[in-house]
This record gives C-alpha cells, sequence and structure tokens, in this order.
C-alpha cells in the first residue's frame, strides 16, 4: 500500500492523490492524541474556566496564563530541545493551537503570536547567538514575544515600510526610527520582532527589546473584538539597536517576514477548526433546548440546515488542516533541529507550501466567519446579547480575515506563487494546461458514471481541476505576465483553487476512513462530503464562467462555454437529505462528532 | 518508597449515556474513555510522594487495550512504569475479580502503598480498594482526603472527613489507600511528559500470566449481577404559575402543592 506521499506546492492541482498519499485526522497517533488531550485539559481547566476574566485585558492573567502553558511545554511546541522548546511535530503543533486556548480570544491571541509570529523568525532565520539568548526564555514564558511589522501607513504594502535603520558611526549600533501600528501583544511584549529600512531600500529584520531607550508603545486601541488582547502602536527614537540583532540578512527581511507568515497561515486554519468545534457544540444545545411552536428548535428544517452546514465546512477544514500538517510534516523530514542550518532549510521547506498555507488561511477563517455568524442567527436576538459568549466570538472572529495577510492579499498570493512555481518550472502547469486545452474537442461530456464510494465526487473533483486549468490557462494566455493586473480574474481563479483544495482534502479523507474502516461507519462523513462536493462543484462551474466571459467574446467564448459545459455536467443529488441526516446525528450528541481525538 | 497506583478508565463525565438493547449495559460507540477522576487524585499524590522521598511510581489498569491510553497519561503526568491486565477472560469482572486480578499483578511487586480511587465514576461501586486490601491482606484506607508518610517510612497518617470532623487514622505501611476529592490537585501532563511516557515501560499480563483461572473472574464468577440499567426519568416540563399579584400567586402555589403534587 502506498504511503504518504511528499506532494509539491501546488501539485494537488495536476495530480490526482490516493486516499493512502494524505495525512488525516484518522491518522492520529497515540501520542499525538494525548498531547491533544493534554491541551484541551490545560485549556477547560486553566483558560476556559476563566472566561470572563480574560474578556476585557488582562495582562497579568496572560502572562501568568502563558507562563503556565510553558511550564507544561505548550509555548515551545515549534522550537528546538535545544533551546528549551518541545520540538512536536507538526501534526501535534496544529493539534495544540486547535485544543489549547478553548475559544477564549484573550488567551489564543497571545498564545499564537507568542508561538507564532512572535518567536518564529528567531527559530527559523536567528543566529545560535540568538536562538540561545532568546528562545528559552520564549518558551517558559519568562519573555513574551510581539511581531512589529505593520505600520500606519504600510498594512498589505508591508514591504515598503517607512521606519529606518541608520548604522551608527561606531559600527556597533543600528539607531531605528519610526512607528509601528497594531501591534498585538504589544502592552506586555518583552521583544518586539520588527523590521527596518537601512539606507531606505535595504529592509532587514531585527530583534528589539522593551526596555531598551527609545522604545515606547502608545495606548490601547479600542477594537471591535478581541477585547482581552493588547494591541498598542509600537514607538522607535533613535532606538540603539545592537548589530548583533539583526535577524536575517541584511536586505532581506522579507524572507524572514514572508516565511514566518506562512507558518502563522495554517496555523490559523487549527485555530479554526478548534472554534468552530466549540460553536457548533454551543449551537446544538442551544437548538436543543429552545422551544418554539412547542418544539425544540431543532427539530425544524432550517435549523437542521444550519447545523449540518456547520458540521460539514468544519469536517473540510479540518481535513485541509491535518493535510497540510501532514505534507509539511514530511517537508520537514530529515532536518536535524539541532543543526544550525535547521531555521534556514524549515523556512525555505515551508515556503515551497505558501500556496497551501494561504488557502488554509483563506478557508479557515471564512469557515470561523461563517459558523460564528449562523449560531448567532440561530439563536436569534439571544445571540445578538452581549452576555452570551457568542455575541463576542462573532466580533472575534471577524480579525481573522484581515490578519496574516488579508485574504484578499491571500487571494492574489495563491495565483502568484502557481505561476511563479510553473515560470520557473518547479510544476509543469503550462505544459498540463496546453494537454487539457488539446483535449477540449475530443472531450466527452464528464460524469461517466463510474461505480464505487464516491465515485461521483471523485469524478467532479478531478473534472474541476480541468476547469481550473482550463479557466487559468485561457487567462494566462490573455494578460501573460500582466495577469497579476486583473486582481478580480486572479481571485475567482484563486477561488477555484481554493475549492479544488477543500472538496479533494475532504474527499481523500472520507475515502481512507471507508477504506481503513467500512463505509457502515463513516455514514455521516460520506453525506458531508457529498454535500460538499456537490455544492462547491456547482460554484466552480460559475466562477469559472465568470472569467470566460471577462476575457473573452464572440465564437472564443461560445467555444470555452461549451467546453466548460462538458466538463460541468452532472445531476444534483438530494443535498436537503443528506444535511437532514448530518443535523440528526449530531443532534443527539451535542458535539462535533466526526473525528475522534 | 515504591508506589503504586491503580487506575480505572471510564467514560468522560460529558458523555451522554445510553442504555445498550441488553438493558444492563451502555453502548460505548461515542463514548469518550478517561481516567477515572478519583484515580487521577492517587496518580498525583503518588507523584508528591516520590518526588519528595525518591522511590517508582507503577501503575496498573485492568481492561482491554485501550486502557493503555489512560495509563499513558499517569506515565507522562510522571509514573515509572504501566502494567495492564488485559484478557477476555476478564469481561463483565465485578469488584472482587477486578481486586484479586490486580492483587495478583501487585503480590510479585516491591510496594510500600497503594493508591486507588475511593470509587470509580461510572458504576459508583467503590469496594475495588476493599477486595484489593482484602487479598493483598493489607490495612485499607478509605475516602482520604490528606495523607503524610512518617520520615522513616514505616507508616502514614490520613485524615477522612466525616460530618464535618475530621477523622485521622494511622496505619502501618504497606495499605491500600482509596482517594477522595480535596486530596490534591492533579497536575497536567506537560509535552516532555508525554514525549519521555513514550519510552517508559508498559507491560501487559494475561490471566495465565498472573497464574489466576478464567472461572475466578468475568461473567461467571460474579457475585454481584447488574439486573437492569434505566435512564434517569425525563424531567418533566415545569409549570408557570399565573395570577395578577403576589398573593394570588402565592395561593395558587400552595393549592398546587397541596392538591397536585401532594406535599403539604
Amino acid at each position: 500500500m502506498a504511503k504518504e506521499t511528499l506532494f509539491k506546492g501546488g501539485e494537488f492541482l495536476l495530480k490526482d492523490a490516493l486516499p493512502e498519499e494524505v495525512f488525516t485526522p484518522e491518522d492520529f497517533s497515540k501520542e499525538q492524541r494525548l498531547i491533544a488531550q493534554s491541551a484541551e485539559e490545560f485549556g477547560v481547566g486553566e483558560v476556559a474556566s476563566r472566561r470572563e476574566e480574560l474578556e476585557d485585558l488582562n495582562p497579568e492573567l496572560v502572562r501568568d496564563l502563558l507562563k503556565k502553558a510553558g511550564d507544561l511545554g505548550f509555548l515551545g511546541v515549534d522550537m528546538p530541545e535545544i533551546f528549551e522548546g518541545s520540538e512536536l511535530d507538526k501534526i501535534s503543533s496544529a493539534l495544540v493551537n486547535e485544543f489549547i486556548s478553548q475559544g477564549v480570544s484573550g488567551f489564543s491571541v497571545a498564545y499564537a503570536v507568542q508561538t507564532g509570529i512572535g518567536s518564529l523568525p528567531i527559530v527559523l532565520f536567528g543566529t545560535p547567538e540568538q536562538k540561545k539568548r532568546y528562545l528559552p526564555k520564549l518558551a517558559t514564558g519568562e519573555m513574551i514575544g510581539a511581531y512589529a511589522l505593520t505600520e500606519p501607513e504600510h498594512g498589505s504594502d508591508a514591504l515598503g515600510a517607512k521606519t529606518t535603520a541608520v548604522l551608527s558611526e561606531d559600527g556597533k549600533h543600528y539607531i531605528l526610527n519610526g512607528q509601528k501600528q497594531f501591534i498585538t501583544n504589544a502592552g506586555f511584549a518583552d521583544l518586539f520582532l520588527t523590521y527596518a529600512q537601512i539606507d531606505g531600500t535595504q529592509f532587514t529584520s531585527f530583534i528589539v527589546e522593551r526596555d531598551w531607550d527609545g522604545v515606547s508603545v502608545d495606548e490601547e486601541e479600542k477594537k471591535m473584538g478581541v477585547h482581552g488582547t493588547s494591541t498598542r502602536p509600537v514607538i522607535y527614537q533613535d532606538v540603539k539597536v545592537p548589530v548583533e540583532n539583526v535577524l536575517g540578512e541584511i536586505g532581506r527581511g522579507h524572507v524572514v517576514a514572508l516565511n514566518t507568515l506562512n507558518v502563522g497561515r495554517y496555523k490559523l486554519g487549527a485555530i479554526a477548526v478548534g472554534s468552530c468545534k466549540l460553536l457548533i457544540a454551543e449551537a446544538v444545545k442551544y437548538a436543543k433546548t429552545r422551544i418554539q411552536f412547542g418544539k425544540p428548535i431543532c427539530e425544524f428544517g432550517l435549523i437542521k440546515h444550519k447545523i449540518a452546514e456547520m458540521v460539514v465546512k468544519t469536517y473540510v477544514v479540518e481535513s485541509m488542516v491535518y493535510r497540510t500538517a501532514g505534507l509539511l510534516g514530511l517537508a520537514l523530514e530529515g532536518i536535524d533541529p539541532a543543526k544550525e542550518d535547521a531555521g534556514h532549510k524549515t523556512g525555505e521547506a515551508i515556503r515551497k507550501y505558501a500556496l497551501e498555507c494561504s488557502i488554509n488561511k483563506i478557508f479557515g477563517s471564512e469557515v470561523m466567519d461563517f459558523v460564528a455568524d449562523e449560531c448567532v442567527q440561530l439563536m436569534g436576538g439571544y445571540g445578538y446579547i452581549q452576555d452570551n459568549p457568542i455575541e463576542s466570538a462573532y466580533r472575534d472572529s471577524r480579525i481573522n480575515r484581515i490578519w496574516e495577510g488579508t485574504n484578499e492579499i491571500n487571494r492574489l498570493l495563491i495565483v502568484d506563487t502557481l505561476m511563479k512555481a510553473a515560470l520557473k518550472g518547479e510544476l509543469p502547469l503550462l505544459e498540463e494546461i496546453k494537454k487539457v486545452t488539446g483535449e477540449l474537442l475530443s472531450l466527452r461530456p464528464g460524469m461517466a458514471e463510474e461505480e464505487g464510494v464516491l465515485a461521483k465526487e471523485k469524478n467532479m473533483v478531478a473534472m474541476s481541476k480541468k476547469i481550473g486549468l482550463l479557466s487559468a490557462g485561457a487567462a494566462a494566455q490573455k494578460y501573460m505576465e500582466k495577469l497579476g493586473g486583473q486582481q478580480e480574474i486572479v481571485a475567482l481563479i484563486a477561488d477555484i483553487i481554493i475549492e479544488i483544495f477543500s472538496m479533494e482534502s475532504a474527499l481523500l479523507r472520507t475515502l481512507k476512513k471507508v477504506e481503513k474502516e467500512g463505509e457502515d461507519s463513516s455514514q455521516i462523513q460520506l453525506a458531508a462530503t457529498c454535500v460538499y462536493v456537490n455544492d462547491s462543484f456547482a460554484k466552480v462551474d460559475l466562477l469559472a464562467r465568470q472569467i470566460f466571459a471577462a476575457i473573452s467574446e464572440g465564437e472564443e467564448l461560445r467555444t470555452q462555454l461549451m467546453a466548460l459545459k462538458k466538463l460541468a455536467r452532472h445531476t444534483p443529488i438530494n443535498t436537503i437529505a443528506l444535511r437532514r441526516e448530518i443535523a440528526e446525528s449530531i443532534i443527539p450528541v451535542a458535539r462535533y462528532h466526526l473525528t475522534k481525538v | 518508597m515504591n508506589i503504586i497506583v491503580c487506575l480505572k478508565q471510564v467514560p468522560d463525565t460529558d458523555s451522554q449515556i445510553k442504555v445498550a438493547p441488553d438493558g444492563n449495559s451502555i453502548v460505548t460507540d461515542d463514548v469518550k474513555w478517561v481516567m477515572n477522576p478519583y484515580d487521577e487524585f492517587g496518580v498525583e499524590e503518588a507523584l508528591q510522594i516520590k518526588e519528595k522521598m525518591g522511590g517508582e511510581v507503577t501503575v496498573i489498569g485492568l481492561g482491554p487495550k485501550r486502557v493503555t491510553e489512560s495509563i499513558r497519561t499517569a506515565l507522562a503526568m510522571g509514573a515509572d512504569k504501566g502494567i495492564l491486565i488485559n484478557d477476555p477472560a476478564l469481561e463483565n469482572s465485578d469488584a472482587l475479580a477486578t481486586g484479586r486480578a490486580l492483587a495478583a499483578a501487585i503480590k510479585g511487586l516491591d510496594y510500600d502503598l497503594i493508591f486507588t480511587g475511593q470509587r470509580g465514576v461510572d458504576d459508583d461501586m467503590g469496594l475495588v480498594g476493599a477486595t484489593l486490601a482484602e487479598f493483598l491482606d493489607i490495612p485499607q484506607l478509605s475516602i482520604i482526603v490528606k495523607a503524610e508518610i512518617s520520615e522513616d517510612g514505616k507508616s502514614v497518617k490520613v485524615n477522612r472527613a466525616v460530618e464535618g470532623q475530621t477523622l485521622v487514622i494511622e496505619s502501618s505501611l504497606p495499605a491500600v489507600i482509596t482517594t477522595q476529592k480535596g486530596l490534591n490537585e492533579p497536575r497536567y501532563a506537560s509535552l516532555p511528559g508525554i514525549m519521555k511516557a513514550k519510552k517508559k515501560p508498559l507491560e501487559e499480563k494475561t490471566l495465565a500470566d498472573l497464574g489466576l483461572d478464567p472461572s475466578q473472574v468475568g461473567e461467571g464468577a460474579r457475585k454481584l449481577k447488574i439486573m437492569e440499567l434505566t435512564p434517569p426519568p425525563q424531567r418533566e416540563t415545569g409549570k408557570i404559575i399565573e395570577g395578577e399579584t403576589p398573593e394570588e400567586k402565592a395561593a395558587e402555589l400552595v393549592r398546587l402543592l397541596h392538591e397536585e403534587a401532594k406535599l403539604i
């Protein structure tokens, strides 16, 4: 039997993986389950039990909780053991992120920064001295990290930052001047991983300590959500940063910034899974006890529809997140964390999956927003009242579509990454596009009625890939290197790619489960996959039509639309009945029940 | 000081329990299994004593393969060794047979003290501590909220809460202590602990390894038989008493308590 296989970043568009070749939550090892349980116990016992105290900013408590998490090894999940880290595999680290915060944003955000963007730049790009000096303290929670990239006038356009760094006359220091904006953890952070331009052109990363002269923070921002977190501007006024604190290479700050964000992006997917599961439990519990028209509202069709949609989408994000974690794990195999170049190699290996990381970020944050929104809707007026934790969950969720690169920037990145990989010859994208285009005339209608489990859905995913290649190819041919200027079209292509990766992740996971455990115990997973793939396939069709209509006209457009019609042909299935089945299976247990951890 | 902790795996208290069609067991398909919370106190107490006095903590569980997960949890918390007694013949054993099997596994070991939960949160029998002490012929100190080992390690002084008072008991060692809530605050398994637990020895034993005969355990050897399991009655919907004034409502309440509920 085939084993988990290392595919290249973006390769899923060109090649169909076998179920055995991807990692799924059904493959968690005993240790991984134990780690998840331990994170959950900590989350329930220490974090969720203090939810109310963490509703508003409580820096002492947050620091204290981070310290406790550090004592148990939870802050060092992605740090090497030689620097006091716990050095977990990527699956375990995703599991910790999923379970540790129990939806309490006051903790989850501080935790995500501390273990992600607030320490990873050092893990990945620090010199041995920098690692020795800072990582053990970050791993125990003795030091709190923050990531200071954004500036008042540079958000998405981060690399154009205005903060300056000038080498002192004696050559021992860089003098930093400038201001950073919206810096999470700023109120109580000890360390700012920051960026500045040397000589106005060399974008460079620096490690800045809070108590150095000239470092100050401004007032707390009043935010829409995540009220239990600290967000302040950080100001540098003639800050003397020792040259030893340059992080990474001079002029290569973008490498530090972007590689760190890749990791943050896929982890955001894991956090989304955790939040969605908690929200689903709340929604179902409410729907079982809320009586209207003489019966619990969970017995009404539209409520069942909502519950099923939440479950289906959560199942898909979960499938995607652990598939990606599995890929990253394989990509990092053979890198010795104790070696000096381990960080660089890790960053480089993960960079190759930037496309998948962006998909996780976009899809995870959008599903989390969807689930929070439907949860409010299901609870009606009660969902809108401030004492209900759902109300804050709804506001908290919104930031995830904005930070770690907006979802718009990430959509552009998906296509940009793909095109670059194609041009560099890393992916035979252009060849595949030619092949599909060549097949067009001889193409027989899709949906040959195959036999077997999820055969129709398998076919839909395969056809979606062809549709994706066809539409992306047509757009690339029309605009060539100027495609990037057509943002709307690029985003449509990105959406097709996201649909393909999400559909396929759920499909492969369910097939793998059926192969291992049989169809009987996989009924709900099968239903969820059918519902998702059928809806998603219709979306892919619409997206492609929009692309063709924007780039072609006349005879050319007609030919393209005819080809699309052939590829997108399918008989709709009764997703209403399937959604009812899904909802009715979760109502008795009142918690997300598709994964055993 | 060598300490043994006996633990049971039970359904998580959050689990939705359904009675199986046979009427005297539960449906286990969707159950999340965890270490019995009372046994966690035992693990924690054993670890604290070990940290103070040295020695080794051995954890013993009885049941199917899945029980190793709970044993691993105890190892991740800091215990040194694990033993799983796993034999199909043990299925549906009562407390007497469980105590017999545990005693058989413990007999050959070098131990000074045994902890186990004062009861399992699943069936609430509370008998294993007593049967175990009996089979080993050592004292049992039950439902304990505080335990102090003497400096020479030869005796133990324990507290039991009784009706607002505290009963202080002293006993020679070895002894069985059954643990009660309040004894301590069990620690979380740390990540380094979990990684280390992977390499700790976990031995599996069958009845034959323990020198026991299948006829001494399992369904056939039960002294106690479960006749029937019934879920608690569904709570009936409440009644809201209508009335214009508090006086009217009070009068209606009294009438209902008298005439319908027949409580007054």
